[in-house]
């Protein structure tokens, strides 16, 4: 191998030497987090369809008559605790310990199967009191702002589990610990969102 | 019980949904059927299937990815024209009591669907297939971040495709203007499948879109060769970069707001409705909320192309290289801020109207900062009048004249009189034809031989020129006297008799438009059929400035050899200039993405729950996601994603191009 290319040291250097590493995964972080604000617009629009038509009861029920602020505080504990579980998880993760991950994994993903429960029991419970979402524009918005949330943790938990399965059969590899590492970032973001949520739709929504 | 089973396996999907009634439908299908069994039985009978899928299905490859985007925008092209010539032709002959050939159900459909496909399945496949061609090339990468997404992508905008060609023969299309503005567009008043297919097509195709978004952005900050900083990129790579942060910022509203719509439909629920709260002129300002950023998403990369061709073809440093960036960075903001200037007339009072009315004639200052910097750069320079150039001169005198009809309709009081008239057909088709197209027929011809290597035949490619150019101002022109007048668009009969005569000159200009498409089609069969005599072993047929050039044409699967090291704004023309020379030796092994069938699987998928939800075929709809996820899934139990091409093989295909070059003298 000779270095006649690039005349090394006296001309000007037009390309290089060695194969340009760009490490496996190197853009994956920024891929997911331009993924998660594009999420987060949806989110947005969500919200501000809320703020449009969350007053319009059409003489239905409104956020008075319907929630139960006791049953969402339990659900914000349980889903704020299950961002604390899942960093525990990233904390064991770093030290290369699987069984502490996939244990607090498992924890995080048992908090999130709870929260939604309650929201399933929550909505249940609306339905059957008449406030349906066809029942009038606030509710259309309301369901659809925490259902696709509820959504969202829906896919959260079938992602962990397959992320799980993952991490049981090929180890804490490089690939795995990056998979771990976007749906940390997808789990606190769904986090961040339900403060929104709490804020807005059920605080707020009280003092309407 | 037959009766509950057949509507359990076909919703509601029966033998009336065949449109048969439609002499014309008819004839189409039997034509479209026709041409299709015809390309089955030629790929067969040359045994293609394997090479097409293991090459290009599956191809994870930009540039293959790229040129196929290229193949999807233009068969849809001609889709969408066949709808345009059917109305020019509608409204030339529809007077004096003639109902014309085109029943109003029939003719709904077509200035929907042409709205459509021009915007979402010719526009959008053109552009973002010259990204994905150009921009690794550019900034000199071997591909782009995610190539196994870049493929899936391209595959879902081919479904959204299919679902709207399918809405042809199956069904029918939205008959509510491209936007399906509620509460035409809800349940009540269009209870068919029209709007359904219009949505779900519009979905599967706009996750392909924003992913593609998200990958681009990453390729252009993650992946540009050393020495390539952000104030060293060439203008086409700023111009994608902002347009795919516009794709990510703006497409996601799309996605949500049509969500709403099929909510509204499918759930019942009340966003949209006049009863129980709902607010339809909320979904106009979500929509025009993604709409406005959507236009600049098509022109942006154009201004690219045009600042390369100005530049390459004048021989000169492009003019103003730091203000063509700021005003690009400007326009992507300012594309935020204008889009209530779709509907002055909602009446949201003076003070709003004021405030978008400025926005939007602010943004004409950038733009006409582009068009001097242009201008400047042609200033006392060599400018060679091929092909590219050409319908870069057309398009600034052309969209000059859109880009003031547009500041004029800026002006509130004077949109309240133009709203919805002929004249904003005219604005709109002024600029989308005379910058996105000639815009794009610029890029085609400029970049075909790094596709190909081999140039573009010149004397059919004048002739398609001149075809377009006095076909456009023959086309529109009318129009906008007409909506001087206060002719509104979309109409299919007319009572004036003395208007006639001017929609006859747009029939005439759509002729010639129509020559302009088959002399292009032509331009290309002649080119492959003359590859020989259009041959370009160098690489660099224009004496080119930027990196893109450097490389063979076409480029090897791994682009360069070498990843090059970038000094200056125009790298490939400060290579030339200092000296360099190609490296004969000492090749790498080069780390390469696997091809993957998965992308177009999941597209399968995602087809058939479209088609599922809109004709309520519950099972198909439910099998389908279940289908798409597991595979989804089983997809990333998949670690194996990439080889080296061997060091070997690199020479071999260097040395390949060394002879080539060789005998060039």
């Amino acid at each position: 191998m000779d270095s006649s290319a690039t005349t090394a040291g006296t001309g000007p250097v037009f390309h290089l030497e060695e194969e340009h590493a760009h490490a496996e995964g190197s853009s994956t972080m920024l891929g997911f987090w331009l993924y998660l604000m594009s999420d987060c617009l949806i989110f947005a629009m969500l919200f501000a369809a809320y703020g449009v038509l969350g007053g319009n009861y059409a003489a239905g029920p409104a956020p008075k008559d319907l929630f139960d602020l006791d049953l969402v505080a339990v659900n914000t504990t349980i889903l704020l605790l299950s961002s604390i579980t899942y960093g525990f998880a990233m904390l064991t993760m770093d030290k290369g310990r699987v069984a502490a991950t996939q244990a607090w994994l498992a924890v995080t993903g048992l908090f999130g199967l709870a929260f939604l429960s309650i929201e399933l029991y929550e909505f249940a419970h609306m339905i059957h009191e008449g406030a349906t979402p066809q029942r009038s524009a606030f509710l259309s918005s309301f369901f659809t702002l925490v259902g696709t949330h509820g959504l969202h943790v829906t896919f959260g938990t079938v992602w962990l589990v397959t992320l799980m399965t993952q991490v049981s059969r090929f180890g804490l590899t490089e690939a795995n610990r990056r998979r771990l590492m976007c749906l940390s970032m997808f789990w606190h973001f769904l986090d961040v969102v339900w403060i929104g949520v709490f804020t807005f739709v059920y605080l707020m929504g009280m003092l309407r | 019980m037959p009766d509950t089973l057949t509507r359990f396996i076909f919703g509601r999907l029966t033998w009336d949904s065949l449109p048969l009634h439609e002499p014309i439908v008819v004839a189409t299908f039997v034509a479209v059927a026709l041409g299709g069994i015809a390309l089955f039985g030629v790929i067969t009978y040359f045994k293609l299937w394997g090479y097409l899928w293991r090459e290009w299905f599956t191809s994870v490859d930009h540039k293959k990815i790229g040129i196929m985007y290229m193949v999807l925008g233009l068969v849809m092209l001609l889709r969408g024209f066949s709808d345009a010539i059917m109305m020019r032709l509608q409204q030339a002959i529809a007077f004096n009591g003639s109902e014309g050939y085109l029943n109003s159900h029939h003719y709904d459909q077509i200035f929907t669907a042409h709205g459509v496909i021009m915007i979402f399945f010719v526009a959008m496949p053109f552009v973002t297939g010259l990204m994905n061609f150009v921009v690794p090339l550019q900034i000199g990468a071997r591909d782009v971040s995610f190539p196994f997404l870049n493929n899936f992508s391209f595959w879902m905008t081919v479904g959204g495709a299919i679902l709207v060609m399918a809405s042809l023969f199956v069904g029918e299309f939205a008959r509510t203007g491209w936007l399906a503005y509620p509460p035409l567009s809800g349940i009540g008043y269009s209870p068919d499948v029209g709007v359904d297919y219009y949505i779900w097509a519009l979905q599967v195709a706009g996750v392909g879109t924003t992913l593609s978004g998200i990958n681009l952005i990453c390729t252009i900050i993650k992946m540009r060769a050393p020495g390539l900083t952000m104030m060293r990129m060439p203008v086409f790579t700023w111009t994608s970069l902002c347009t795919n942060v516009l794709i990510v910022a703006s497409f996601p509203v799309l996605t949500a707001v049509l969500s709403l719509l099929a909510l509204d439909r499918y759930v019942g629920t009340n966003f949209f409705t006049n009863d129980f709260g709902g607010n339809p002129m909320m979904y106009v300002n979500l929509i025009w909320i993604w709409g406005h950023p959507e236009v600049y998403i098509l022109i942006l990369p154009l201004f690219g192309v045009f600042s390369e061709v100005t530049s390459t073809f004048s021989g000169k440093r492009l003019f103003g290289y730091t203000s063509m960036v700021y005003a690009t960075v400007v326009i992507t903001i300012l594309s935020y801020l204008v889009w209530l200037h779709h509907f002055f007339t909602m009446g949201s009072g003076a003070s709003v109207n004021s405030f978008f009315g400025i926005t939007t004639m602010i943004i004409s200052i950038p733009t006409g900062a582009k068009i001097f910097n242009w201008l400047f750069t042609m200033y006392r320079g060599r400018i060679r009048f091929e092909l590219p150039m050409m319908w870069t001169m057309a398009f600034m005198l052309t969209f000059v004249v859109g880009g003031m009809t547009g500041v004029l309709l800026a002006v509130p009081p004077a949109d309240f009189v133009l709203h919805n008239s002929l004249f904003l057909i005219a604005h709109f088709h002024n600029v989308i034809i005379g910058g996105v197209l000639f815009g794009l027929f610029a890029g085609i011809a400029y970049w075909w031989p790094k596709a190909f290597g081999f140039k573009l035949d010149p004397f059919w490619g004048k002739v398609s020129f001149w075809c377009w150019v006095v076909g456009f101002w023959f086309a529109f022109m009318p129009l906008y006297i007409l909506g001087l007048m206060g002719v509104t668009r979309r109409m299919r009969v007319f009572d004036d008799p003395s208007l006639q005569i001017w929609f006859v000159i747009a029939a005439f200009g759509a002729v010639l438009i129509a020559a302009g498409i088959a002399a292009f089609l032509i331009q290309i069969f002649v080119s492959i059929r003359k590859r020989e005599a259009l041959t370009d072993p160098t690489g660099d047929p224009w004496d080119g400035r930027t990196l893109e050039w450097s490389t063979s044409s076409p480029p090897p699967a791994y682009n360069f050899a070498f990843t090059p090291v970038v000094r200056d704004n125009d790298a490939w023309w400060d290579m030339k200039k200092a000296g360099y020379v190609r490296p004969l030796s000492g090749f790498k092994p080069i780390h390469m993405p696997s091809n993957t069938g998965t992308g177009v699987i999941l597209a399968a998928f995602s087809v058939a729950l479209g088609f599922g939800l809109i004709w309520y075929i519950w099972w198909l709809a439910a099998l389908s996601f279940v289908c798409l996820i597991a595979t989804a899934i089983g997809h990333t139990f998949n670690y194996h994603r990439d080889f080296h091409i061997p060091a070997a093989e690199v020479t071999q295909t260097e040395e390949a191009r060394t002879t080539l070059l060789a005998a060039q003298g």
